[in-house]
């Protein structure tokens, strides 16, 4: 590990404050990203800013619905959150199949969505890796590809976000805040991480002096239900291959009224499936329509080498959480057991 | 660069001057002398270095020693002063271990996750997010997940957490420091 200097600044603003002053500062919570991606030399802060003991640790019920989680709340104690388990499921369900638990007592609010990429490539300096030094060339390209995208890559970059936690946020319409040395400023959670372009190096639209305090979740809507479902190569503690969140809200007629899906293990960053959300909205419920849907959204996949099997995983497993949303929100009756059409 | 910390471990107080690149987990071998937590994959993959920081189980390898500063680490060590404590009493009588590498490890997350599990946290096979947690095997070897052993000792780890779970909540606490 490179020597740094170690600051636990006493408030946000003594916080930002030294990011703002060193090109080189890096801000540190849980740890469980950031010290091992420096013990593998691929992060080199000359700085790190100990952000953990600020009092960014509760979750408040925000005026109007909603709720405020700070960026320093523990994924463990955000899964175990009443609040959470009652009005948000979906986010309990991804932070629960999120790493170990030892690791969730550690990792925070504002770390998960920060964390970098597991690419084996990135992880090792050894290789040439554009997100890493940028410039130096991709060596996941026609390499081990089993974790790489299907959707939003380039030539410099197929590396996907590891984190199940954004893909809730993103279909909960969730919001960002971040402090920088001009205020706060609140970023949409969808749009929180980018895609790479020929700037693989980026992960977020976060700016470098900028600190994650929080982030803001819309007030539950009544009678919608919501999950998340990890497919991974083993049954605990490992990335996902693919993952699903969705949120669905369907009237008596069975019809659906509010619909949101966003994959995970796919992208550079969570996947927002609008095309399939622009179908569904307002059609009823079926597994023939969930089909359709997932076909549509999946008609513009471009998986890389390797990763080909995540279209048809992706497909199946978009029906099957929607198909067992529909069957909770309507206590079964909706036409979900239907056939899933023609792929 | 160094500082001057304090840990208090096993209810010890210790003021060391470590280099801000340390982890806890070589804190606590290399300057406490507490050889109790293993460096397994020195990547938070394995749970050998599983510690109760502040009463919660943590991978002392990925946290940065300055960085826990002045809080309170409990080992597998330092779990009881008389005896046995109830969890280490279970891991020998149900043979839990093999070459025990990975047993401070296991016990120190055996300790945290029945806090957990007494505190009402769910976990990922948790069905019904609202309902009382009941430790099904299922749910023992997923909370159990974070720890990995070679041996493959886990029918008689699962074993162990079972008599645990199935002694009197007063005998569980043990002695705990």
């Amino acid at each position: 590990m490179r020597p740094f200097r170690y600051e636990r600044p006493e408030d946000t603003d003594a916080a930002v404050a030294l990011l703002s002053e060193h090109d080189g500062a890096r801000p540190l919570a849980g740890g469980t990203n950031l010290v091992d991606l420096m013990k593998l030399g691929v992060a080199t802060p000359d700085v790190v800013v100990d952000v953990s003991r600020l009092p960014l640790d509760t979750v408040d019920p925000l005026d109007g619905g909603g709720a405020r989680i700070g960026a320093n709340v523990r994924n463990a104690d955000l899964a175990a959150h009443p609040l959470i388990r009652r009005d948000y499921p979906v986010l309990s369900r991804a932070l629960l199949s999120a790493a170990s638990p030892q690791l969730r007592n550690l990792a925070t609010t504002g770390g998960n969505l920060l964390q970098r990429t597991r690419c084996v490539y990135f992880q090792d300096v050894t290789t040439p890796c554009n997100k890493r030094e940028p410039g130096s060339g991709c060596s996941a390209i026609g390499g081990y590809t089993r974790y790489h995208a299907v959707f939003g890559h380039s030539d410099d970059c197929i590396a996907t976000h590891p984190s199940d936690m954004a893909v809730a946020l993103a279909v909960l319409d969730a919001t960002v805040v971040a402090l920088g040395p001009g205020g706060e400023r609140r970023i949409p959670a969808a749009d929180f991480h980018r895609l790479p372009g020929d700037r693989p190096h980026l992960d977020t639209v976060l700016e470098r002096d900028e600190l994650v305090v929080a982030v803001e979740l819309p007030p539950p809507v009544t009678g919608a239900v919501s999950t998340y479902r990890k497919v991974r190569d083993r049954a605990s503690f490992a990335f996902a291959l693919v993952s699903v969140a969705a949120h669905l809200e369907i009237d008596d007629d069975e019809v659906i009224t509010g619909v949101r899906i966003a994959c995970g293990g796919v992208a550079h960053k969570p996947w927002r499936a609008a095309r399939a959300e622009e179908l569904l909205t307002g059609r009823a419920a079926s597994t023939a329509a969930f089909a359709e849907a997932a076909d549509a959204e999946l008609a513009d996949a471009t998986p890389v080498e390797g990763a080909e099997f995540k279209v048809p995983l992706l497909r199946r497993t978009i029906i099957a959480v929607l198909r067992d949303l529909a069957a909770e929100a309507t206590g079964g009756r909706a036409g979900i057991t239907g056939e899933e059409g023609p792929r | 660069m160094e500082m001057r910390i304090t840990l208090r471990v096993d209810g010890a107080q210790h003021e060391v001057t470590v280099d801000t690149r340390t982890t806890l987990l070589d804190a606590l071998r290399d300057r406490i002398g507490n050889y109790s937590p293993k460096k397994g994959c020195d990547h938070g993959q394995c749970g050998s270095c599983t510690v109760l920081v502040d009463d919660r189980r943590v991978t002392s390898c990925l946290s940065l020693a300055v960085a826990q500063d002045s809080r309170d680490v409990v080992t597998a060590a330092g779990l009881s002063d008389e005896g046995l404590h109830p969890v280490q009493q279970a891991f020998v009588d149900t043979d839990a271990f093999q070459c025990g590498y990975c047993t401070p490890g296991q016990v120190c997350s055996v300790v945290g996750m029945l806090d957990e599990a007494g505190q009402g946290a769910p976990s990922h096979v948790t069905e019904d997010l609202d309902a009382e947690v009941e430790l099904t095997d299922e749910e023992i070897r997923e909370r159990m997940s974070g720890n990995l052993c070679r041996c493959a000792a886990y029918p008689n780890i699962v074993a162990a957490i079972r008599q645990v779970r199935d002694s009197a909540p007063a005998d569980r606490e043990g002695a705990r420091p």
